[in-house]
Protein backbone atom coordinates (compact mmCIF):
# COMPACT_ATOMS: atom_id res chain seq x y z
CA UNK A 1 0.00 0.00 0.00
CA UNK A 2 2.77 2.46 0.89
CA UNK A 3 4.30 1.57 -2.50
CA UNK A 4 1.51 3.67 -4.04
CA UNK A 5 3.03 6.73 -2.36
CA UNK A 6 6.72 5.81 -2.16
CA UNK A 7 7.13 4.82 -5.82
CA UNK A 8 5.93 8.19 -7.20
CA UNK A 9 7.94 10.05 -4.53
CA UNK A 10 11.08 8.11 -5.48
CA UNK A 11 10.45 8.84 -9.18
CA UNK A 12 9.93 12.54 -8.43
CA UNK A 13 13.17 12.73 -6.46
CA UNK A 14 15.07 11.09 -9.33
CA UNK A 15 13.45 13.34 -11.96
CA UNK A 16 14.27 16.41 -9.85
CA UNK A 17 17.89 15.30 -9.35
CA UNK A 18 18.26 14.70 -13.09
CA UNK A 19 16.66 18.04 -14.03
CA UNK A 20 18.98 19.88 -11.67
CA UNK A 21 22.26 18.10 -12.37
CA UNK A 22 21.84 16.46 -15.81
CA UNK A 23 23.71 13.63 -14.07
CA UNK A 24 25.59 11.24 -16.32
CA UNK A 25 26.99 7.83 -15.46
CA UNK A 26 30.42 6.79 -16.68
CA UNK A 27 30.72 2.98 -16.53
CA UNK A 28 33.91 0.96 -16.75
CA UNK A 29 34.45 -1.26 -19.81
CA UNK A 30 32.83 -4.19 -18.04
CA UNK A 31 29.59 -2.19 -17.74
CA UNK A 32 27.17 -2.07 -14.79
CA UNK A 33 27.62 -4.93 -12.28
CA UNK A 34 25.19 -7.78 -12.90
CA UNK A 35 25.33 -9.33 -9.42
CA UNK A 36 24.75 -7.88 -5.95
CA UNK A 37 27.72 -5.73 -4.99
CA UNK A 38 28.82 -2.99 -2.62
CA UNK A 39 29.15 0.47 -4.19
CA UNK A 40 31.53 2.54 -2.10
CA UNK A 41 31.53 6.28 -2.82
CA UNK A 42 32.90 9.62 -1.70
CA UNK A 43 30.48 11.47 0.55
CA UNK A 44 30.05 15.24 0.46
CA UNK A 45 26.29 15.79 0.32
CA UNK A 46 23.04 14.28 1.56
CA UNK A 47 22.10 13.83 -2.09
CA UNK A 48 24.98 11.47 -2.85
CA UNK A 49 23.07 8.22 -2.81
CA UNK A 50 20.19 9.79 -4.75
CA UNK A 51 22.59 10.58 -7.57
CA UNK A 52 23.95 7.00 -7.62
CA UNK A 53 20.41 5.73 -7.52
CA UNK A 54 19.37 8.04 -10.38
CA UNK A 55 21.98 6.69 -12.79
CA UNK A 56 21.41 2.99 -12.02
CA UNK A 57 19.22 1.14 -14.54
CA UNK A 58 15.67 1.13 -13.07
CA UNK A 59 15.59 -2.65 -12.47
CA UNK A 60 18.69 -2.33 -10.29
CA UNK A 61 17.35 0.59 -8.24
CA UNK A 62 14.82 -1.37 -6.23
CA UNK A 63 17.57 -3.85 -5.30
CA UNK A 64 20.12 -1.23 -4.25
CA UNK A 65 19.96 0.06 -0.69
CA UNK A 66 21.95 2.93 0.83
CA UNK A 67 23.64 2.43 4.20
CA UNK A 68 22.95 5.46 6.37
CA UNK A 69 23.19 6.68 9.94
CA UNK A 70 20.16 5.79 12.04
CA UNK A 71 20.57 8.85 14.29
CA UNK A 72 20.04 11.19 11.34
CA UNK A 73 17.36 9.35 9.39
CA UNK A 74 15.16 8.46 12.37
CA UNK A 75 15.23 11.99 13.79
CA UNK A 76 11.98 13.26 12.25
CA UNK A 77 8.89 11.74 10.63
CA UNK A 78 9.77 13.16 7.22
CA UNK A 79 13.34 11.83 7.33
CA UNK A 80 12.05 8.46 8.49
CA UNK A 81 9.60 8.37 5.57
CA UNK A 82 12.27 9.34 3.02
CA UNK A 83 15.01 7.16 4.48
CA UNK A 84 13.07 4.03 5.34
CA UNK A 85 10.03 4.01 3.08
CA UNK A 86 11.21 5.75 -0.08
CA UNK A 87 14.85 4.72 -0.27
CA UNK A 88 14.67 1.56 1.83
CA UNK A 89 17.89 2.51 3.59
CA UNK A 90 19.80 0.07 5.77
CA UNK A 91 20.08 2.13 8.94
CA UNK A 92 23.17 1.70 11.07
CA UNK A 93 23.61 2.90 14.63
CA UNK A 94 26.89 4.73 14.51
CA UNK A 95 27.34 5.17 18.26
CA UNK A 96 29.31 2.15 19.50
CA UNK A 97 28.19 2.64 23.09
CA UNK A 98 24.49 2.70 22.46
CA UNK A 99 24.03 0.32 19.56
CA UNK A 100 22.23 -2.96 19.96
CA UNK A 101 22.97 -4.89 16.75
CA UNK A 102 26.13 -5.54 14.75
CA UNK A 103 26.12 -3.23 11.70
CA UNK A 104 28.37 -5.52 9.63
CA UNK A 105 26.10 -8.52 10.22
CA UNK A 106 23.13 -6.35 9.24
CA UNK A 107 24.78 -5.32 5.94
CA UNK A 108 25.89 -8.87 5.19
CA UNK A 109 22.32 -10.04 5.69
CA UNK A 110 21.08 -7.55 3.08
CA UNK A 111 23.72 -8.75 0.61
CA UNK A 112 22.69 -12.37 1.26
CA UNK A 113 19.13 -11.38 0.39
CA UNK A 114 20.31 -10.42 -3.09
CA UNK A 115 20.39 -6.63 -2.70
CA UNK A 116 23.31 -4.30 -3.40
CA UNK A 117 24.55 -1.70 -0.92
CA UNK A 118 25.67 1.90 -1.29
CA UNK A 119 28.29 2.58 1.37
CA UNK A 120 30.19 5.75 2.24
CA UNK A 121 33.42 4.43 3.80
CA UNK A 122 34.45 7.88 5.06
CA UNK A 123 31.65 7.44 7.58
CA UNK A 124 30.54 11.05 7.47
CA UNK A 125 30.23 13.90 5.01
CA UNK A 126 33.53 15.34 3.90
CA UNK A 127 33.49 19.09 4.45
CA UNK A 128 37.23 19.62 4.21
CA UNK A 129 39.31 20.63 1.20
CA UNK A 130 40.80 17.13 1.06
CA UNK A 131 39.35 14.95 -1.70
CA UNK A 132 38.66 12.11 0.77
CA UNK A 133 38.63 11.59 4.53
CA UNK A 134 40.44 8.50 5.89
CA UNK A 135 38.24 5.43 5.42
CA UNK A 136 36.68 3.85 8.50
CA UNK A 137 37.02 0.12 9.01
CA UNK A 138 33.45 -0.69 7.92
CA UNK A 139 34.36 -1.49 4.32
CA UNK A 140 37.17 -3.82 5.44
CA UNK A 141 35.01 -5.59 8.01
CA UNK A 142 32.24 -6.09 5.46
CA UNK A 143 34.73 -7.40 2.86
CA UNK A 144 36.14 -9.79 5.46
CA UNK A 145 32.69 -11.02 6.32
CA UNK A 146 31.70 -11.51 2.63
CA UNK A 147 34.98 -11.85 0.67
CA UNK A 148 33.24 -13.07 -2.51
CA UNK A 149 31.29 -9.80 -2.97
CA UNK A 150 32.41 -7.28 -5.60
CA UNK A 151 33.32 -3.82 -4.26
CA UNK A 152 32.66 -1.11 -6.85
CA UNK A 153 34.29 2.32 -6.34
CA UNK A 154 32.00 5.25 -7.30
CA UNK A 155 33.18 8.84 -7.61
CA UNK A 156 30.44 11.49 -7.37
CA UNK A 157 31.64 14.74 -8.87
CA UNK A 158 30.35 18.27 -8.30
CA UNK A 159 27.35 17.54 -6.06
CA UNK A 160 29.03 19.35 -3.16
CA UNK A 161 28.91 22.54 -5.28
CA UNK A 162 25.22 22.01 -6.09
CA UNK A 163 24.25 22.12 -2.44
CA UNK A 164 27.05 22.89 0.03
CA UNK A 165 26.40 22.21 3.71
CA UNK A 166 24.10 24.75 5.29
CA UNK A 167 22.56 26.01 2.03
CA UNK A 168 18.86 25.48 1.39
CA UNK A 169 18.57 26.29 -2.30
CA UNK A 170 20.41 23.94 -4.69
CA UNK A 171 22.00 25.47 -7.77
CA UNK A 172 21.94 23.62 -11.08
CA UNK A 173 25.37 22.27 -12.06
CA UNK A 174 26.31 19.27 -14.16
CA UNK A 175 27.31 16.22 -12.10
CA UNK A 176 28.92 12.95 -13.10
CA UNK A 177 28.97 9.58 -11.37
CA UNK A 178 32.00 7.50 -12.36
CA UNK A 179 32.02 3.76 -11.63
CA UNK A 180 35.31 1.88 -11.44
CA UNK A 181 36.23 -1.78 -12.01
CA UNK A 182 35.14 -4.02 -9.10
CA UNK A 183 37.68 -4.93 -6.39
CA UNK A 184 37.79 -7.74 -3.84
CA UNK A 185 39.61 -8.38 -0.61
CA UNK A 186 42.85 -10.26 -1.41
CA UNK A 187 43.77 -13.33 0.66
CA UNK A 188 45.83 -12.29 3.71
CA UNK A 189 45.48 -8.59 2.87
CA UNK A 190 45.88 -6.40 5.94
CA UNK A 191 43.34 -3.79 6.94
CA UNK A 192 45.76 -0.94 6.16
CA UNK A 193 46.70 -2.31 2.73
CA UNK A 194 43.08 -2.95 1.84
CA UNK A 195 41.93 0.52 2.88
CA UNK A 196 44.85 2.13 1.04
CA UNK A 197 44.06 0.16 -2.12
CA UNK A 198 40.34 0.97 -2.05
CA UNK A 199 41.05 4.64 -1.31
CA UNK A 200 43.44 4.82 -4.27
CA UNK A 201 40.90 3.08 -6.54
CA UNK A 202 38.23 5.61 -5.58
CA UNK A 203 40.53 8.62 -5.91
CA UNK A 204 41.69 7.52 -9.37
CA UNK A 205 38.11 8.04 -10.63
CA UNK A 206 38.06 11.72 -9.65
CA UNK A 207 38.30 14.01 -12.73
CA UNK A 208 40.85 16.11 -10.86
CA UNK A 209 43.26 13.20 -10.37
CA UNK A 210 42.69 12.15 -14.01
CA UNK A 211 43.50 15.70 -15.14
CA UNK A 212 46.71 15.61 -13.11
CA UNK A 213 47.74 12.29 -14.64
CA UNK A 214 47.45 13.50 -18.24
CA UNK B 1 -5.07 29.04 -43.19
CA UNK B 2 -3.25 32.37 -43.19
CA UNK B 3 -0.08 33.17 -45.06
CA UNK B 4 2.25 32.96 -42.03
CA UNK B 5 0.94 29.51 -41.16
CA UNK B 6 1.31 28.19 -44.69
CA UNK B 7 4.86 29.61 -44.97
CA UNK B 8 5.76 28.02 -41.64
CA UNK B 9 4.35 24.65 -42.60
CA UNK B 10 6.11 24.79 -45.98
CA UNK B 11 9.35 25.57 -44.16
CA UNK B 12 8.90 22.70 -41.67
CA UNK B 13 8.12 20.27 -44.50
CA UNK B 14 11.18 21.49 -46.38
CA UNK B 15 13.39 21.06 -43.30
CA UNK B 16 11.93 17.61 -42.66
CA UNK B 17 12.64 16.64 -46.26
CA UNK B 18 16.20 17.96 -45.97
CA UNK B 19 16.78 15.94 -42.77
CA UNK B 20 15.19 12.86 -44.35
CA UNK B 21 17.70 13.19 -47.19
CA UNK B 22 20.53 13.58 -44.64
CA UNK B 23 19.31 10.48 -42.76
CA UNK B 24 19.17 8.54 -46.06
CA UNK B 25 22.74 9.56 -46.93
CA UNK B 26 23.88 8.75 -43.39
CA UNK B 27 22.27 5.30 -43.55
CA UNK B 28 23.78 4.52 -46.97
CA UNK B 29 27.23 5.64 -45.76
CA UNK B 30 26.86 3.47 -42.66
CA UNK B 31 25.79 0.42 -44.66
CA UNK B 32 28.62 0.81 -47.17
CA UNK B 33 31.51 2.05 -45.05
CA UNK B 34 30.77 1.24 -41.42
CA UNK B 35 28.34 -1.72 -41.14
CA UNK B 36 29.84 -2.72 -37.77
CA UNK B 37 29.79 0.83 -36.39
CA UNK B 38 33.58 1.13 -36.33
CA UNK B 39 33.94 4.32 -38.41
CA UNK B 40 33.70 7.05 -35.79
CA UNK B 41 33.20 9.89 -38.31
CA UNK B 42 30.13 8.18 -39.79
CA UNK B 43 28.79 7.16 -36.39
CA UNK B 44 29.17 10.76 -35.23
CA UNK B 45 27.50 12.05 -38.41
CA UNK B 46 24.48 9.81 -37.80
CA UNK B 47 24.33 10.75 -34.12
CA UNK B 48 24.32 14.40 -35.19
CA UNK B 49 21.56 13.87 -37.76
CA UNK B 50 19.41 12.06 -35.17
CA UNK B 51 19.95 14.91 -32.69
CA UNK B 52 18.94 17.33 -35.44
CA UNK B 53 15.61 15.52 -35.81
CA UNK B 54 14.94 16.02 -32.09
CA UNK B 55 15.94 19.69 -32.23
CA UNK B 56 13.85 20.42 -35.33
CA UNK B 57 10.80 18.69 -33.85
CA UNK B 58 11.16 20.70 -30.61
CA UNK B 59 11.58 24.00 -32.46
CA UNK B 60 8.73 23.13 -34.82
CA UNK B 61 6.39 22.38 -31.89
CA UNK B 62 7.40 25.66 -30.21
CA UNK B 63 6.71 27.58 -33.43
CA UNK B 64 3.28 26.00 -33.76
CA UNK B 65 2.55 26.78 -30.08
CA UNK B 66 3.34 30.43 -30.84
CA UNK B 67 4.96 33.16 -28.74
CA UNK B 68 4.70 31.42 -25.38
CA UNK B 69 6.06 28.17 -26.81
CA UNK B 70 9.11 29.91 -28.29
CA UNK B 71 9.81 31.91 -25.09
CA UNK B 72 9.57 28.77 -22.92
CA UNK B 73 11.78 26.75 -25.29
CA UNK B 74 14.53 29.37 -25.21
CA UNK B 75 14.18 29.87 -21.45
CA UNK B 76 14.95 26.16 -21.05
CA UNK B 77 17.83 26.44 -23.53
CA UNK B 78 19.22 29.32 -21.44
CA UNK B 79 18.84 27.26 -18.27
CA UNK B 80 20.74 24.30 -19.72
CA UNK B 81 23.40 26.56 -21.25
CA UNK B 82 23.90 28.50 -18.01
CA UNK B 83 24.22 25.21 -16.13
CA UNK B 84 26.94 24.05 -18.55
CA UNK B 85 28.74 27.38 -18.32
CA UNK B 86 28.66 27.75 -14.53
CA UNK B 87 29.86 24.15 -14.11
CA UNK B 88 33.16 25.22 -15.70
CA UNK B 89 33.66 28.40 -13.64
CA UNK B 90 35.68 29.04 -10.47
CA UNK B 91 32.77 29.89 -8.21
CA UNK B 92 33.09 29.42 -4.46
CA UNK B 93 30.73 28.82 -1.56
CA UNK B 94 30.29 32.59 -1.17
CA UNK B 95 28.73 32.80 -4.66
CA UNK B 96 25.96 30.37 -3.78
CA UNK B 97 23.22 32.98 -3.40
CA UNK B 98 24.38 34.94 -6.44
CA UNK B 99 24.25 31.76 -8.54
CA UNK B 100 20.86 30.78 -7.16
CA UNK B 101 19.66 34.28 -8.10
CA UNK B 102 21.11 33.92 -11.61
CA UNK B 103 19.18 30.69 -12.24
CA UNK B 104 15.97 31.30 -10.36
CA UNK B 105 15.49 35.09 -10.46
CA UNK B 106 17.46 36.75 -13.27
CA UNK B 107 16.71 34.11 -15.92
CA UNK B 108 12.93 33.96 -15.34
CA UNK B 109 12.66 37.77 -15.13
CA UNK B 110 14.57 38.24 -18.39
CA UNK B 111 12.29 35.80 -20.23
CA UNK B 112 9.19 37.29 -18.61
CA UNK B 113 10.24 40.72 -19.87
CA UNK B 114 10.76 39.26 -23.34
CA UNK B 115 7.34 37.58 -23.16
CA UNK B 116 5.59 40.87 -22.32
CA UNK B 117 7.72 42.68 -24.97
CA UNK B 118 9.15 45.24 -22.54
CA UNK B 119 12.09 46.23 -24.76
CA UNK B 120 13.10 49.17 -22.55
CA UNK B 121 13.80 46.83 -19.66
CA UNK B 122 14.86 43.49 -21.17
CA UNK B 123 17.57 45.23 -23.20
CA UNK B 124 19.24 46.61 -20.05
CA UNK B 125 18.11 44.30 -17.25
CA UNK B 126 21.18 42.01 -17.25
CA UNK B 127 23.81 44.53 -18.48
CA UNK B 128 22.80 47.07 -15.80
CA UNK B 129 20.78 45.60 -12.93
CA UNK B 130 22.17 42.06 -12.79
CA UNK B 131 25.63 43.54 -13.39
CA UNK B 132 25.33 45.71 -10.26
CA UNK B 133 23.38 43.43 -7.95
CA UNK B 134 25.07 40.06 -8.54
CA UNK B 135 28.46 41.19 -7.15
CA UNK B 136 26.60 42.85 -4.26
CA UNK B 137 25.00 39.52 -3.35
CA UNK B 138 28.42 37.83 -3.55
CA UNK B 139 30.30 40.45 -1.56
CA UNK B 140 27.88 40.24 1.36
CA UNK B 141 29.39 36.84 2.20
CA UNK B 142 32.74 38.51 2.80
CA UNK B 143 34.99 36.23 0.71
CA UNK B 144 37.46 38.30 -1.34
CA UNK B 145 39.49 35.43 -2.77
CA UNK B 146 39.62 35.66 -6.58
CA UNK B 147 36.64 38.00 -6.28
CA UNK B 148 36.99 39.82 -9.60
CA UNK B 149 37.38 36.54 -11.51
CA UNK B 150 34.32 35.06 -9.83
CA UNK B 151 31.95 37.97 -10.42
CA UNK B 152 33.23 38.48 -13.97
CA UNK B 153 32.61 34.84 -14.80
CA UNK B 154 29.06 34.87 -13.48
CA UNK B 155 28.25 38.08 -15.36
CA UNK B 156 29.75 36.70 -18.56
CA UNK B 157 27.74 33.50 -18.15
CA UNK B 158 24.53 35.52 -17.77
CA UNK B 159 25.30 37.75 -20.75
CA UNK B 160 26.03 34.85 -23.09
CA UNK B 161 23.59 32.21 -21.91
CA UNK B 162 20.62 34.37 -20.92
CA UNK B 163 20.87 37.91 -22.32
CA UNK B 164 22.15 37.08 -25.81
CA UNK B 165 20.08 33.90 -26.14
CA UNK B 166 16.89 35.77 -25.16
CA UNK B 167 17.29 37.95 -28.28
CA UNK B 168 16.08 35.01 -30.34
CA UNK B 169 12.52 35.02 -28.90
CA UNK B 170 12.76 38.84 -28.65
CA UNK B 171 12.51 38.87 -32.47
CA UNK B 172 8.81 38.14 -31.92
CA UNK B 173 8.29 41.60 -30.42
CA UNK B 174 9.41 43.52 -33.53
CA UNK B 175 6.63 45.37 -35.33
CA UNK B 176 7.38 45.22 -39.05
CA UNK B 177 4.80 46.77 -41.42
CA UNK B 178 3.24 44.16 -43.69
CA UNK B 179 4.83 41.34 -41.68
CA UNK B 180 2.37 41.10 -38.76
CA UNK B 181 1.99 37.61 -37.32
CA UNK B 182 4.97 36.29 -39.28
CA UNK B 183 7.82 37.15 -36.88
CA UNK B 184 8.35 33.53 -36.00
CA UNK B 185 9.75 33.15 -39.52
CA UNK B 186 12.53 35.64 -38.60
CA UNK B 187 13.62 33.17 -35.93
CA UNK B 188 13.47 30.37 -38.48
CA UNK B 189 15.62 32.49 -40.85
CA UNK B 190 18.20 33.19 -38.15
CA UNK B 191 18.43 29.61 -36.90
CA UNK B 192 18.48 28.01 -40.35
CA UNK B 193 21.20 30.36 -41.66
CA UNK B 194 23.42 30.05 -38.57
CA UNK B 195 23.08 26.29 -38.26
CA UNK B 196 23.44 25.71 -42.01
CA UNK B 197 26.55 27.85 -41.85
CA UNK B 198 27.95 25.56 -39.12
CA UNK B 199 26.99 22.41 -41.03
CA UNK B 200 28.30 23.69 -44.36
CA UNK B 201 31.57 24.85 -42.79
CA UNK B 202 31.92 21.31 -41.44
CA UNK B 203 31.13 19.78 -44.86
CA UNK B 204 33.39 22.15 -46.84
CA UNK B 205 36.13 21.68 -44.27
CA UNK B 206 35.88 17.86 -44.45
CA UNK B 207 35.92 17.91 -48.28
CA UNK B 208 38.45 20.63 -49.11
CA UNK B 209 39.92 21.80 -45.80
CA UNK B 210 43.70 22.25 -45.88
CA UNK B 211 44.70 25.58 -44.30
CA UNK B 212 43.96 25.82 -40.60
CA UNK B 213 42.38 29.16 -39.74
CA UNK B 214 42.96 29.14 -35.96
CA UNK B 215 45.23 26.18 -35.13
CA UNK B 216 45.62 27.16 -31.49
CA UNK B 217 41.91 27.63 -30.82
CA UNK B 218 40.02 25.21 -32.99
CA UNK B 219 42.16 22.80 -35.04
CA UNK B 220 39.17 21.55 -37.04
CA UNK B 221 38.34 24.97 -38.53
CA UNK B 222 39.91 25.70 -41.93
CA UNK B 223 39.98 28.68 -44.30
CA UNK B 224 38.34 26.54 -47.00
CA UNK B 225 35.57 25.48 -44.61
CA UNK B 226 35.04 29.05 -43.44
CA UNK B 227 34.86 30.63 -46.92
CA UNK B 228 32.81 27.82 -48.45
CA UNK B 229 30.48 27.56 -45.46
CA UNK B 230 29.83 31.27 -45.06
CA UNK B 231 29.37 31.77 -48.84
CA UNK B 232 26.92 28.89 -49.15
CA UNK B 233 25.06 29.95 -45.96
CA UNK B 234 24.72 33.42 -47.55
CA UNK B 235 23.14 31.78 -50.59
CA UNK B 236 20.83 29.74 -48.34
CA UNK B 237 19.79 33.00 -46.63
CA UNK B 238 19.19 34.73 -49.97
CA UNK B 239 17.09 31.76 -51.06
CA UNK B 240 14.95 32.16 -47.94
CA UNK B 241 14.06 35.83 -48.69
CA UNK B 242 10.42 34.83 -49.29
CA UNK B 243 9.89 34.06 -45.59
CA UNK B 244 11.39 37.43 -44.51
CA UNK B 245 10.51 41.12 -44.86
CA UNK B 246 13.83 41.56 -46.76
CA UNK B 247 14.64 41.72 -50.47
CA UNK B 248 16.84 38.84 -51.75
CA UNK B 249 19.90 41.11 -51.65
CA UNK B 250 19.12 42.29 -48.10
CA UNK B 251 18.53 38.69 -47.03
CA UNK B 252 21.95 37.77 -48.44
CA UNK B 253 23.61 40.66 -46.58
CA UNK B 254 21.99 39.72 -43.28
CA UNK B 255 22.80 36.04 -43.80
CA UNK B 256 26.45 36.97 -44.45
CA UNK B 257 26.52 39.07 -41.26
CA UNK B 258 25.03 36.39 -39.03
CA UNK B 259 27.16 33.62 -40.55
CA UNK B 260 30.34 35.61 -39.84
CA UNK B 261 29.18 36.49 -36.33
CA UNK B 262 28.35 32.83 -35.76
CA UNK B 263 31.81 31.76 -36.91
CA UNK B 264 33.53 34.32 -34.66
CA UNK B 265 31.29 33.34 -31.75
CA UNK B 266 32.31 29.73 -32.25
CA UNK B 267 35.96 30.82 -32.04
CA UNK B 268 35.38 32.74 -28.80
CA UNK B 269 33.60 29.80 -27.19
CA UNK B 270 36.37 27.44 -28.38
CA UNK B 271 38.95 29.66 -26.69
CA UNK B 272 36.97 29.40 -23.43
CA UNK B 273 36.80 25.61 -23.73
CA UNK B 274 40.59 25.48 -24.32
CA UNK B 275 41.15 27.71 -21.31
CA UNK B 276 39.00 25.41 -19.15
CA UNK B 277 40.61 22.27 -20.56
CA UNK B 278 37.49 20.63 -22.00
CA UNK B 279 36.60 19.45 -25.50
CA UNK B 280 32.84 19.94 -25.26
CA UNK B 281 30.61 22.01 -23.02
CA UNK B 282 28.64 18.97 -21.93
CA UNK B 283 26.89 15.84 -23.14
CA UNK B 284 23.30 16.98 -23.57
CA UNK B 285 23.06 16.46 -27.34
CA UNK B 286 24.29 13.12 -28.68
CA UNK B 287 27.12 13.58 -31.22
CA UNK B 288 27.22 17.36 -30.78
CA UNK B 289 28.42 17.68 -27.18
CA UNK B 290 26.72 20.18 -24.90
CA UNK B 291 23.93 22.60 -25.68
CA UNK B 292 26.40 25.52 -25.86
CA UNK B 293 28.34 23.64 -28.56
CA UNK B 294 25.23 23.94 -30.74
CA UNK B 295 24.06 27.34 -29.48
CA UNK B 296 27.36 29.27 -29.47
CA UNK B 297 27.01 30.70 -32.99
CA UNK B 298 23.31 31.53 -32.43
CA UNK B 299 23.94 33.56 -29.27
CA UNK B 300 26.62 35.65 -30.95
CA UNK B 301 24.54 36.42 -34.01
CA UNK B 302 21.09 36.84 -32.39
CA UNK B 303 21.56 40.30 -30.76
CA UNK B 304 23.25 41.74 -33.87
CA UNK B 305 20.52 40.37 -36.15
CA UNK B 306 17.87 41.64 -33.72
CA UNK B 307 19.25 45.19 -33.68
CA UNK B 308 19.82 45.44 -37.43
CA UNK B 309 16.24 44.34 -38.10
CA UNK B 310 14.90 46.56 -35.33
CA UNK B 311 16.62 49.70 -36.64
CA UNK B 312 16.12 48.90 -40.31
CA UNK B 313 12.62 47.47 -40.48
CA UNK B 314 10.72 47.70 -37.20
CA UNK B 315 8.44 50.48 -36.00
CA UNK B 316 9.04 49.78 -32.29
Amino acid sequence: MTALITRPVATMVVVFARALTAVRAIWPESGPPMRPCVYFANHSSHGDFILIWAVLPPWMRSRTRPVAGAEYWLATKLKRFIGLDVFNAVLIERDREKRTGDPIARMAEVLDDGSSLILFPEGTRNETDQPLLPFKSGLFNLATSRPEIDLVPVWIDNLNRVMPKGEIVPIPLICTVTFGEPLRLLPDESREDFLARTTAALLSLSPKSQGAAE
Amino acid sequence: MNEARSDLILLLIGTGGFLALASLIGTVLKLRLSPDGSNTTIENLNARINAWWVMVVLIGLAFIAGRIGVVILFAFCSFAALREFVTLTNTRRADHWALAAAFFVVLPIQYYLVAIEYYGLYSIFIPVYAFLFMPIISVLRGDAERFLIRIAEVQWALMICVFCASHVPALLSLDIPGYAGKNVLLIAFLIIVVQMSDVLQYVWGKLFGKTKIAPKLSPSKTVEGFVGGVASATLVGAGLWWITPFSPLQAAGLALTIAIMGFLGGLVMSAIKRDRGVKDWGHLIGGHGGLIDRLDSVVFSAPIFFHIVRFGWSLT
